[in-house]
């Protein structure tokens, strides 16, 4: 748990569709600078969809998300909203980092070019600085002297931590994790969990969804619980976690501490 | 396999020696086989017909060499054309954009659907259908027309123009046929490749802020080379064997000099074998290449790419020499 700032993150009123069936059902969400959100709730709740409008890998049907007040993925134009060219939603995404369920690492490139590739194109580092960079982070998630190995060469733990390493190599102001060991063997999910809650402590900003109550529990300032696309309830962990008021948190709590 | 002491107790016996199942059936089969092959073989060097120290004579010959070296170089630019007008290709069917993968959509079916021959002899007389190729502002004359200027003449809507005999040599007929061909289907080629790359690793390389020209050179395109390079191989051997076509406009290729040479001494069959065999070769050189260079995709596809044929031959003669020697490799 952290000190938390200003308003980083601001997503308003956000609905999003497939086909006819409604994900998300008007969702706000604030997230202070320093803040750990995690975001709870059963399986086809929307959680993964809305943390994937975060950096509008989806593009919300209606409602907006602003970082740092600006508004992600389109210009305000009066009351019209203009698609951003490529090349400024790129730059936007640039300081959100994500970490994903499948890890997602590049196969065909080294753990240390996974990490180094979006700081030399993107930011302009030089290669020796990136490299040395990559190895920095490596070393802060646990596998230091890896960079050389391929992804397909480490367990499923070592190449999520790769991609933690990988998200934060862009210096991100804004972490997003999506179900970050929902893929691991259970006896991997700590090392995944440790490193992350160490982000935490660290004073990152991030919005985590996970089914991990018990780490929820452990680095959460915020817990929200999401249902049929809407929050249903959020609050500080003890509130939620520990004393429910919407009966289904109870049911969902219930169900998965069972 | 470890000597164990045999203990009744718990049921564990020794063991010297492991006797493979026995293969003799297998054996037989084999033998009978080769002796088959041996014979088909003894039969066509034998054959004084095939005249192999014709073959011999001209398989070196300046002619056949400047032929085997146009044929060379007209498939490298087929194929290296080819490709990149099927990545182009490939780009406009995936850009989202209906106006795009339609005109990509209808070449590939355009130039998938006619023969190869047809294609070369419509570009060898092509001046037939346009005298003069000129360059210009497209829909000029109509512009002009529509507008009422009056006084405007031919040449204010066109830059610079050629008249077609001039550019359009057999040679040119050849690589604008083979090439725009060649592209059909190198562009289908190249979206089966692209996609079978995981929709992960597209978020990724967004979620990273990277540029989309880079996503696909540096993220999709390594990756869908993977399953594009066996396919390619296919087309390259293709191309090489394709390129005996030129010989009916006239281009100067490996067949095309077999048969200058064989309309001289009349001796059709050996200079039909000295064309087959330099096939063999080049598509045997291809082979191999292709191997490597499956290889070199393949990084990071296996946790240990398994040994080159050659890399287990030295291993398997290293072992041998140690059996040989009493030292271990």
């Amino acid at each position: 748990m952290s000190a938390q700032g200003d308003v980083l993150l601001e997503a308003v009123g956000i609905r999003k569709s497939f086909g006819a069936h409604e994900v998300l059902s008007g969702i706000d969400l604030d997230v202070r600078r320093g803040e750990v959100v995690c975001i709870i709730g059963p399986s086809g709740s929307g959680k993964s969809t809305l943390l994937r409008c975060l950096n509008h890998l989806e593009a919300p049907d209606t409602g907006g998300v602003y970082i740092d007040g600006e508004l992600i993925g389109y210009r305000l134009d009066g009351t019209v909203a203009r698609e951003l060219r490529y090349a400024e939603l790129a730059r936007q995404r640039s300081r959100i980092g994500m970490v994903f369920q499948s890890f997602n690492l590049f196969p065909h490139l080294t753990v240390r070019e996974n990490i180094t590739e979006a700081p030399i194109v993107v930011h302009g580092v030089s290669k020796a600085a990136a490299a040395q960079r990559a190895d920095a982070l490596l070393a802060r998630v646990g596998l230091a002297g890896r960079g050389h190995a391929y992804p397909r060469q480490l367990s499923g733990g070592q190449q999520q931590r790769v991609a933690i390493a990988r998200a934060l190599a862009i210096e991100p102001s804004l972490m997003l994790f999506d179900e970050p060991t929902s893929a691991l063997d259970p006896e991997l999910v700590g090392e995944v969990l440790d490193v992350i809650a160490d982000l935490a402590a660290s004073g990152s900003t991030m919005v985590v969804v996970t089914h991990e109550i018990g780490f929820a529990r452990r680095v959460a300032d915020t817990v929200v619980f999401m249902d049929a696309g809407a929050v249903v309830e959020q609050g500080p962990p003890d509130q939620v976690l520990d004393d429910p008021q919407h009966p289904r948190t109870r049911a969902f709590l219930a169900s998965v501490l069972a | 396999m470890t000597l164990t002491d045999v203990d009744t107790t718990r049921r564990v016996h020794a063991v010297t020696r492991i006797v493979p199942r026995g293969r003799v059936t297998r054996r037989v089969v084999a033998v009978v086989v080769v002796v088959l092959a041996l014979g088909g073989l003894s039969v066509v060097v034998r054959n004084e017909n095939f005249g192999w120290p014709i073959v011999g004579e001209f398989l070196f010959s300046p002619v056949i060499m400047q032929g085997l070296w146009n044929t060379l170089w007209l498939t490298v630019v087929a194929v290296v054309g080819g490709f990149v007008i099927g990545v182009l290709l490939t780009a406009m069917r995936n850009s989202g954009t209906a106006a795009l993968a339609a005109v990509s959509w209808t070449y590939v079916w355009f130039f998938r659907s006619s023969p190869l021959l047809v294609q070369l002899l419509f570009w060898f007389n092509i001046a037939a259908l346009f005298p003069v190729v000129s360059f210009g502002i497209p829909f000029g004359a109509e512009l002009t027309t529509l507008l009422g200027w009056t006084g405007v003449g031919e040449i204010e809507h066109t830059f610079f123009a050629f008249d077609t005999r001039n550019i359009i040599s057999g040679l040119t007929a050849a690589i604008l046929g083979l090439v725009l061909h060649e592209g059909a289907y190198a562009a289908e080629i190249v979206r089966g490749g692209v996609a079978g790359v995981d929709a992960g690793q597209l978020e990724a390389a967004h979620s990273l802020g990277l540029p989309r020209t880079r996503i696909f050179a540096r993220i999709v395109l390594p990756q869908a080379m993977r399953t594009i390079v066996p396919n390619l191989g296919n087309m390259i051997i293709s191309v090489l064997k394709a390129t005996s076509i030129l010989s009916v406009i006239a281009v100067a290729d490996l067949l095309y000099s077999a048969q200058i040479i064989y309309n001289a001494n009349y001796r059709v069959i050996p200079l039909l074998i000295v064309a087959t065999i330099w096939y063999l070769v080049i598509t045997s050189i291809l082979s191999i290449a292709q191997y490597y260079v499956e290889r070199r995709f393949a990084r990071g596809a296996q946790r240990v790419l398994p040994p080159t044929p050659l890399q287990r031959a030295r291993i398997w003669l290293q072992s041998r020499l140690a059996r040989r020697t009493g030292v271990p490799a």
